[in-house]
């Protein structure tokens, strides 16, 4: 026989690296989906047992307002309204990224359209830094400077729905930013070309044909720092009062979801009703950070389409 | 809109009038001189074709002419362009207003990711025309005038992006005539386009030139002697030979541009 035919029907060195690798690289991914779907599936049996086993009511949990998991109600159930803590979660999160939006959309145009030059050089090392910083930090900021000056301001301890918000608001300004900054640098640059050799002024270029292009990739940036501002504990417990209360205004004391589960995961006993009370609030958690996980994927697929 | 009402125009009329030219005109991106000092003159209604390999310069000398270099951060164009005796290259122009006259088509197909109405709209739009009708004839004439009404007549709301490399680009030259600028230039409009793409934009040339001046930078020799009436040969930053295309391509008076056209290098 032919010695090269020979070589060609028998399997390399190579080839069985190769296969090796693959292999490999295969078990590693299943065991990242395994981890997941474990993490998933134990939150998710934890979650509902205050349901099943408790018999607590899921109407309850989304709309009554008192939350008190270890006493129950003439019907046996629980007390888990965890309004108050939805709704103080959800205001946090909508003010914050509908303050920081602006500015990060303002900062990132700078960046990216009128002076790359000076973006890159200073604003882009700062952003990076902002990132950086621990959150319990900008809790301890926002505690001394940002609590006191809404008291001053507001009246009433300063603790609340507004100091939270600040706190968050400089939390997820320079992630909006960096990622609105790549968003806009992913425009290619013959959209802009065309804009101008059309005779278009730069602010009609980004405005018109920039900021639509861009469009999908902002929402993504937007949602990112929802996402982000919905999972942050710390910094946002440190100034938010942490009563299980419906917020009355924006000073007064109120609560998130993060901040019950931090607060109170130490001061329960594993199985009892106020611990299986405490995992629906991180069930509900994780569900949110899916929902807005699902959100990014599609508009990152529409984006990719056009 | 004089120019869709005058298409009877008598050409020979105006027949060397010259519609552009430049004065020593030269760009440098910072201490790098790119090209060293131009002078040309472009025939109003004519076609005129830039030559030369990479790196001459003839790109870089098409894009100052609509002061597009302003866009290059580091690019700095000295020199005169004149145009309707007018020196265009100084700061006192606007050179919003200069782009409108001075139209440009791209190397790559550029279409906005809108629609191919609103693509052809957009720039009339930025300028304040509004009038629905107006619009519609305008976005008519000018596919007409790029061979394009008749495929995508139909679908004017389709996104542009869904046409074809060669109809994209005859968008981008549709697009570029509805501000009816005097003068068109073109940056290798064709070498990202298939043989009948490229016939088909050389022929909506031959009609375009009856009503524009066209500048045309093209890599393809053949391309130059077919669709121009005018060559200028680029070399190194410099104009090497600038004479009707015929005597380029059958009698240069240059050893450099006879190589050049003969393949000899480039």
């Amino acid at each position: 026989m032919d010695p090269i035919a020979k070589s060609l029907k028998k399997r390399s060195l190579s080839a069985k690296i190769e296969t090796r690798g693959r292999l490999l690289t295969q078990i590693c991914t299943l065991l990242i989906v395994l981890l997941v779907l474990a993490i998933f599936g134990f939150i998710a049996t934890k979650g509902v047992a205050v349901f099943i086993q408790d018999h607590g009511s899921l109407w309850d949990f989304f709309t009554k307002t008192t939350w008190s998991p270890d006493q129950t109600d003439l019907h046996q159930r629980p007390l888990i309204g965890a309004l108050p803590m939805i709704v103080g979660s959800f205001a946090v999160t909508f003010l914050a990224v509908l303050l920081a939006t602006p500015f990060a959309l303002a900062a990132a145009i700078f960046m990216s359209e009128i002076s790359p030059q000076r973006g890159n050089k200073i604003l882009q090392p700062v952003i990076e830094l902002l990132v950086g910083i621990p959150s319990v930090v900008y809790g301890f900021v926002g505690l001394a400077v940002i609590v006191p000056a809404v008291q001053k301001v507001a009246g009433g301890s300063g603790f609340g729905i507004l100091a939270g918000t600040l706190v968050l608001f400089v939390m997820i300004l320079p992630t909006i930013t960096s990622m609105a900054v790549d968003a806009l640098k992913a425009v290619p640059r013959h959209y802009r070309e065309a804009s101008l050799a059309l005779g278009a002024t730069r602010w009609q270029t980004i405005y018109k044909v920039v900021l639509r292009a861009a469009a999908p990739g902002l929402m993504t940036a937007i949602i990112f720092g929802m996402s982000r501002a919905f999972g942050e504990a710390l910094a946002v417990q440190m100034v938010i009062g942490n009563a299980i209360l419906m917020p009355s205004n924006l000073a007064s004391p109120a609560t998130t979801l993060t901040s019950v589960l931090t607060m109170n995961m130490g001061n329960t006993v594993m199985g009892t009703t106020a611990n299986n009370a405490l995992w629906t609030l991180a069930l509900l958690l994780l569900l949110m950070s899916l929902i807005f996980n699902i959100v990014i994927k599609y508009l990152g697929k529409r984006s990719a389409l056009r | 809109m004089a120019k869709r009402t005058t298409f009877t125009r008598v050409l020979d009329e105006n027949k060397y009038e010259i519609a552009l030219s430049t004065n020593n005109l030269r760009v440098n991106y910072g201490d790098y001189e790119a090209l060293h000092g131009v002078s040309l003159q472009f025939e109003r209604y004519k076609i005129t074709a830039l030559i030369g390999a990479s790196g001459s310069g003839k790109s870089t000398y098409l894009r100052s002419l609509n002061r597009m270099n302003d866009t290059v951060g580091s690019a700095q164009v000295s020199g005169q362009i004149m145009y309707r005796n007018l020196d265009i290259n100084s700061a006192q122009v606007d050179v919003y207003e200069v782009r409108r006259h001075i139209g440009m088509v791209f190397q790559r197909p550029n279409p906005f990711s809108k629609s191919i109405r609103e693509n052809i709209t957009f720039a009339l739009q930025r300028r304040g025309l509004h009038d629905s009708k107006k619009l519609e004839q305008i976005v008519e004439t000018t596919l007409k005038q790029a061979s394009l009404w008749e495929q995508v007549k139909d679908d004017l709301n389709k996104s542009a992006l869904a046409l074809s490399g060669g109809q994209q680009q005859r968008l981008c030259i549709a697009r570029a005539l509805a501000l009816e600028p005097d003068i068109l230039l073109m940056d290798e409009p064709t070498s990202a386009l298939d043989p009948i793409s490229t016939a088909n934009i050389e022929q909506a040339m031959q009609e375009l030139k009856q009503h524009y001046t066209i500048i045309i930078v093209t890599h393809n020799m053949q391309q130059a002697a077919r669709v121009s009436d005018y060559t200028a040969f680029f070399h190194q930053g410099k104009l090497i030979e600038y004479d009707q295309t015929r005597r380029i391509f059958t009698r240069p008076q240059v050893q450099l541009t006879e190589d050049y056209v003969s393949g000899h290098f480039g």
